[in-house]
């Protein structure tokens, strides 16, 4: 028995949000009594997959097989079923992102188990097993209990601080016979995402609405974005308006995301926008109009006009950065 | 080629959300119905369009659903497609959604089966990939172009960092989000014709439910805004480094 994680890295290096997952599946694992097993596909080198032991896993089994550089949820799910299986595992985890949400609901499916996408919270395991998840794009909580043996759970990333600890993990090879079927999809051409920070896993996050005016007046945005380290988004009319790139788009029909700061600016905070980001831990609204909606949703509000706000707050985090 | 379009119905984008029976059921009342916009939008405006274009010889509709879904599925209708199929029961269960459409879609030789990225009431984004793995097909999720040439399938989609172009031979199932297609809306010839079109109503497979929502909570409320002069952003900037913590 043990719990399984799948760790998706970049390159040969993981990304935070695994770390994220696997510290997760620890404190899932400790209050099972067992351990944690890391699943890794592709090329990763020996180092890189011992540091998850940092962060909790006990072993990683790793699949080297290099077809898997490329991301495809048939064979992905085939190696999370197989170490499942090895491991005797009870838990599995995956992250709530576009690979783990196309491998865990297949690796759910094979083994019959109930699975909770976008958990938000560790489980809770008093008699049951309870999971909480976002709902209505945000408007609310579900605590979904899973009533299988074997529980699926892909994590929403950025909900947990990640604490490097010490420990390196053993590693095994483990082997999975694939057949030509799990090839069958063949990659084209893979475009790499602008800007620095992803999206889906930034804690500070800048965003622009139709208050901006227009594309050509950004550099507001992602100055203050490149002076915090954020990642920037926008409202669906931006989008839509093609003013901005289609997965910044943040909302009930675009992204769900939690970073710890949203600064949102010239956005009305219309239900379906706040539907997307009201999960951020810190919210900041700079408006020129004192009714917008989106001041009640705010911890920290600035009445003015985002063209005079922005430039102030950019040379403000510009100070402060360089005092700290 | 037939394709099948997988309808959700989900609240009205502009609900207020609110439960009853202490917080176990959500409440209904007084709510509008509609279907998932990424299903209604992009799934299925493209699937009318590879049917106009000679590709797809016909779209049928499949939801899960009580009759109370019956007017959603028309206004489907209306925009296109030949026929709608109701699985005649009620669930939040992504593995029982799945189940049934799988039952269902088993034996009938769609070459595409199009879903929504996510439901906007249960945002699981799960439906989908248990199809495939149910119908032993492939998936590619989170497709924001669909091109059909012959058997081959290439999709544009986002994947963790960017997006990728593949190529796959049907069937396949596909989970569409923005760019797959413009939205319609459905004309008045349309919902004429919706009015005699099939919807027929099929009797759930026996499917054991695997997990169940045992309660719901609302976010906690903010506890009021504090407004910052314009003119002293660095109040704002001091506030979110020592009160906030977030930078
Ligand atoms: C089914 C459905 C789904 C939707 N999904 C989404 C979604 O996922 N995401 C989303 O964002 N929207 C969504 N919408 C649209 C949503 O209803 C709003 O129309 C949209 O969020 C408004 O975008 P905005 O705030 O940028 O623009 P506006 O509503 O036009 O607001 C602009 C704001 O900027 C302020 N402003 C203007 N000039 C300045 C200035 N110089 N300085 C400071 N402030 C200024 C104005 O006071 C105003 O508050 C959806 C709508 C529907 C019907
Ligand atoms: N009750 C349902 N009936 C038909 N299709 C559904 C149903 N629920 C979900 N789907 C499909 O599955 C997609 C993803 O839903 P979900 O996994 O609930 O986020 C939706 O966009 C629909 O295409």
């Amino acid at each position: 028995m043990s719990v399984i994680v799948f760790a998706e890295h970049a390159q040969g290096v993981f990304k935070k949000k695994s770390h994220e997952a696997v510290q997760y599946a620890s404190r899932i694992a400790a209050a099972m009594g067992t351990t944690v097993t890391a699943v890794a596909v592709g090329t990763v080198g020996n180092d890189e997959l011992q540091s998850l032991g940092a962060f909790g896993a006990a072993k990683v089994l790793h699949v080297a097989d290099a077809r898997l550089d490329g991301f495809s949820s048939r064979p992905y799910a085939k190696v999370v079923v197989a170490a499942a299986q090895q491991e005797g595992a009870k838990v599995i985890v995956c992250l709530h992102d576009t690979t783990g949400r196309a491998v865990a609901p297949r690796v759910a499916a094979r083994l019959r188990a109930g699975m909770v996408g976008g958990a938000i919270a560790d489980p809770v395991t008093d008699g049951g097993f309870t999971v909480k998840k976002g709902v209505f794009s945000g408007k609310a909580f579900a605590n979904v209990s899973i009533s299988t043996d074997v529980k699926v759970i892909t994590l929403m990333p950025n909900t947990f601080q990640v604490t490097k600890g010490e420990g390196s993990a053993s590693v095994e090879a483990l082997s999975v016979s694939f057949d030509d079927k799990d090839f069958a999809v063949q990659v084209k051409e893979v475009t790499k995402a602008s800007g620095s920070v992803p999206l889906s896993e930034a804690e500070l996050v800048v965003s622009g609405g139709r208050g901006l005016k227009g594309p050509e007046n950004w550099g507001l945005i992602e100055n203050l974005a490149a002076e915090l380290g954020a990642a920037t988004a926008c409202s669906r009319p931006v989008a839509d308006s093609h003013w901005r790139p289609h997965h910044e788009h943040v909302g009930q029909t675009g992204g769900t995301i939690r970073p710890n700061l949203y600064i949102a600016a010239g956005i009305s905070g219309a239900i379906q926008h706040l539907a997307g980001v009201n999960g951020s831990k810190t919210i900041v609204v700079i408006n020129k109009d004192p009714e917008a909606p989106f001041f009640k949703a705010a911890d920290y509000g600035v009445l003015g006009d985002v063209f005079e706000v922005l430039p102030r707050l950019t040379e403000a985090v510009k100070k402060f950065k360089a005092s700290h | 080629m037939k394709i099948l379009v997988c309808l959700c119905p989900v609240p009205d984008t502009t609900t207020k959300i609110a439960f009853s029976d202490n917080n176990t059921t959500f409440n209904t009342q007084g709510v509008t119905f509609i279907i998932n916009p990424y299903d209604e939008w992009y799934s299925l405006v493209r699937a009318l369009e590879l049917k106009e274009a000679g590709t797809a010889t016909a779209v049928h509709l499949v939801t899960v659903g009580k009759a109370d879904a019956e007017p959603v599925i028309r206004k489907a209708l209306a925009l296109g497609g030949d026929e709608a199929i109701r699985i005649d029961t009620d669930s939040n269960d992504p593995y029982v959604i799945a189940a049934q459409i799988a039952e269902y879609a088993k034996n009938e030789g769609y070459g595409l089966v199009l879903c929504g990225k996510e439901s906007i009431d249960y945002n699981n984004g799960t439906v989908g990939a248990m199809l495939a793995e149910l119908l032993d097909m492939n998936y590619l999720g989170f497709a924001s172009k669909i091109d059909v040439a012959g058997d081959t399938v290439t999709v544009n989609r986002e994947i963790d960092g960017g997006d990728e172009t593949d190529a796959c031979a049907m069937p396949l199932v596909i989970s569409c989000q923005k760019g797959v297609a413009e939205a319609r809306i459905p004309n008045m010839r349309g919902i004429m014709a919706a009015r005699t079109k099939p919807l027929k109503v099929v009797a759930p497979a026996a499917v054991d439910a695997v997990s169940s929502i045992t309660s719901y909570e609302m976010p906690p409320a903010k506890t009021g805004v504090k407004m910052i002069a314009a003119d002293n952003m660095d109040e704002l900037v001091n506030l979110l480094h020592t009160e906030a913590k977030v930078i």
